[in-house]
């Protein structure tokens, strides 16, 4: 059975690390010994149904547009 | 550790080096001519039922890669940019078999319905290319593209970075390559050495590709032998061959090496002992070593391992693009706690920092760079475990005392 | 009435030097990667830019009611083309040239998911260049330059600008700077 997933997609060739999603998302991201974002699954980062809205803000005050949303399907 | 002269002399098996000389009458006096007409579909069966898989590293079903490729100008590419310095197999069958990647490259490019083609290789390989292709008579439009010599040029989404825009450098991947590729069109990218076997499989068949190899690693492969053998040749060998025999088949004698590095610096050490496997994924798999892109590095009894490692890891470091954080940052702080472990330093927190480090960068970058740095630490530190224990109580096991 | 419009056009302009002082220091902040007390980043971030809104509101009324002002006489052409105003064209021409970057980086921070991070980038490090035609401005066309008040409210605004550039060019000005030097 598939379903289409939440998913927040880091580019770290954009990301510089300044710690604005690891705020917004604590649920979700803490910071490595650099400052740059750590999620669960590297970097694609499973978004919950709770946490949709929250992601949204952190994709949108990125101050690097490093942050992506995006529905997948995973089988 | 970045510059290496090798001297590479192929030993064939019958497979991808039998023409005698490289020019197109000699090629197909030894395979005859390119059979054309092949469409998408029948390729996509004969490929699948050949059980090819690709050469470049990944190893992943050529059938599905062409299965992947969607609708609409789609381009394909040869790539022979082999960016490992240990890898000599790209190079050498463009120089002795050029027009065996070409006949791959038109026939996938046929079959796809492709609008260009291009061949990405090093200076070093485009004239022989180049050559070939004036004297063919298909006359295909094929664009020859230099690839630099960095360990990361022949990453898939470098490589087409490099066509659209002439820099080499990985980039974040937002949509496969298959689907949104160069100039954001459909892109089959395949390994030279992948495209020559096509090519051999669009002449023959599955069935003949099957009769070299086992069920379970079919046809034949390149191997680069390089490190602690009498000479670093370029060796053909059938899939499923153990260790042991490609490198008896490259004139180095197994009992005389403690451990070969398999599938380049992205790869994992197998220790003596398992030489008898098959050098497949399946066969390697307690060691997580797969023969990737067929590099096989020695090293002999009495080296130490961890000192090799460490230098790897240091020239993994260097080879970072610097573009993505973890891997620019990750990938140094890896390399000083291996060559702090193999410098003898009594610091056992070494050894797990190493390990929480692999584990910090891995999947963290636009390419795979970091994921296979740590794999390689993740190998170090398991297959040289007795090593590691003997350094951080400040002894060498390789050389009978202190470090 | 007139003197109204002299008064708040006045006002509003030292108003507007003050709030984009403080645009341009949040904005050093913001890119420092450091909270404030009391403010995590991404509050740091938002009042950069609700500030900055703010600061363009002030700026929109300084310029417009000095466009109604019988005195300035300020047309549309003046308030955009710089050194063409019939008083004062060299100084009045500074505050000019400053509104004309505002209006790039403004439109260009609201674009911004749009056009892209490289050309917002280039053109917000134009904010830099914007603060000193803005205070040279306030410093040689107003009319309160010679009170003593005002120059000490001017030269606090630039002592703040100084300070915050200096930390801007400091070595250890990002958070991560020091965790990034390869220690580990």
């Amino acid at each position: 059975m598939s379903r289409a997933q939440l998913e927040l997609h880091i580019d770290f060739t954009r990301c510089d690390g300044r710690g604005l999603c690891t705020e917004i998302l604590p649920e979700l991201l803490v910071r490595d010994d650099w400052g740059y974002p750590v999620g669960r699954g590297g970097r694609d980062i499973h978004v919950p149904d709770g946490l949709a809205g929250a992601a949204q803000d952190a994709v949108d005050l990125c101050p690097l547009q490093a942050l992506m949303l995006r529905r997948v399907t995973r089988s | 550790m970045t510059e290496m002269t090798l001297d590479p002399r192929q030993l064939g098996t019958g497979g991808l080096f039998t023409a005698a000389v490289p020019d197109l009458a000699s090629h197909e006096a030894a395979y005859g001519r390119r059979p054309s007409g092949w469409t998408r579909s029948p390729l996509l069966r004969e490929l699948e039922a050949s059980g090819l898989a690709g050469r470049g590293g990944a190893g992943f079903p050529a059938w599905r890669k062409l299965a992947a490729v969607g609708a609409g100008r789609p381009a394909v590419i040869a790539n022979g940019a082999e960016g490992e310095p240990l890898s000599r197999k790209d190079t050498a069958l463009l120089r002795q078999a050029p027009h065996l990647v070409l006949d791959g490259l038109v026939t996938a490019g046929e079959a796809v319905g492709a609008s260009e083609l291009f061949l990405y290789a090093t200076a070093e390989s485009l004239p022989g290319v180049g050559q070939a292709l004036a004297e063919r008579r298909d006359g295909p439009r094929v664009t020859l593209v230099e690839a630099p010599a960095a360990f990361i040029s022949g990453e898939a989404s470098a490589v087409v970075n490099a066509l659209e825009t002439g820099t080499a450098l990985p980039r974040d991947k937002a949509a496969r390559i298959a689907r949104s590729g160069y100039q954001g069109r459909p892109t089959l990218l395949h390994n030279v050495e992948t495209l020559a076997h096509l090519a051999l499989v669009a002449r023959y068949g599955a069935q003949w590709f099957r009769s070299a190899g086992t069920a379970d690693d079919p046809g034949t492969r390149l191997y680069s032998l390089s490190g602690d053998v009498p000479a670093e040749w370029v060796v053909e060998a059938p899939g499923g061959a153990s260790l042991r025999d490609v490198l008896r088949l490259g004139g180095a004698e197994p009992s005389s090496l403690a451990a070969v590095l398999v599938g380049g610096f992205h790869g994992a050490w197998v220790p003596a002992e398992a030489f008898d496997l098959p050098l497949t994924a399946r066969g390697l798999a307690r060691y997580g070593a797969s023969p990737g892109a067929g590099v096989l590095l020695a090293l002999a009894r009495g080296r130490c391992g961890l000192q090799a490692s460490a230098g790897i890891v240091r020239y993994l470091a260097e080879s970072s693009a610097r573009q993505c954080g973890p891997c620019m940052f990750g990938l140094p702080a890896m390399a000083t706690v291996l060559e702090r472990i193999a410098a003898g330093e009594r610091a056992p927190w070494l050894a797990s920092e190493a390990e929480r480090l692999a584990g910090l960068v891995t999947g963290r970058g636009a390419c795979h760079h970091p994921d296979g740095s740590a794999r390689f630490v993740r190998s170090s530190l398991g297959v040289f475990k007795d090593e590691v224990r003997a350094h951080l109580a400040g002894a060498c096991t390789a050389h009978h005392g202190r470090v | 009435m007139n003197e109204i419009f002299w008064a708040f056009g006045r006002a509003s302009g030292i108003v507007s030097l003050g709030l984009f002082t403080l645009v341009l220091l949040l904005g050093i902040v913001s890119r420092s990667g450091r909270p404030l007390p009391g403010l995590p980043r991404f509050s740091v971030a938002l009042l950069h830019r609700s500030t900055s809104l703010m600061a363009l509101v002030f700026l929109v009324l300084h310029v417009s009611t000095l466009m109604l002002d019988p005195h300035a006489k300020l047309s549309l052409a003046n308030a955009i083309v710089p050194f063409t105003a019939g008083w004062n064209p060299f100084w009045v021409g500074l505050g000019t040239v400053a509104f004309d970057l505002v209006i790039a980086l403004v439109v260009t921070g609201l674009l911004r998911q749009r056009i892209g991070q490289r050309a917002f980038r280039a053109i917000h490090w134009c904010a830099y260049a914007m603060w000193p035609f803005a205070f040279a401005h306030a410093l040689g066309s107003g009319t309160n330059a010679v009170d003593l008040w005002f120059q000490a409210y001017a030269w606090g605004c630039a002592g703040l600008v100084a300070v915050g550039a200096g930390w801007r060019l400091s070595a250890n000005f990002a958070e991560t700077s020091r965790a990034r030097l390869g220690r580990i």
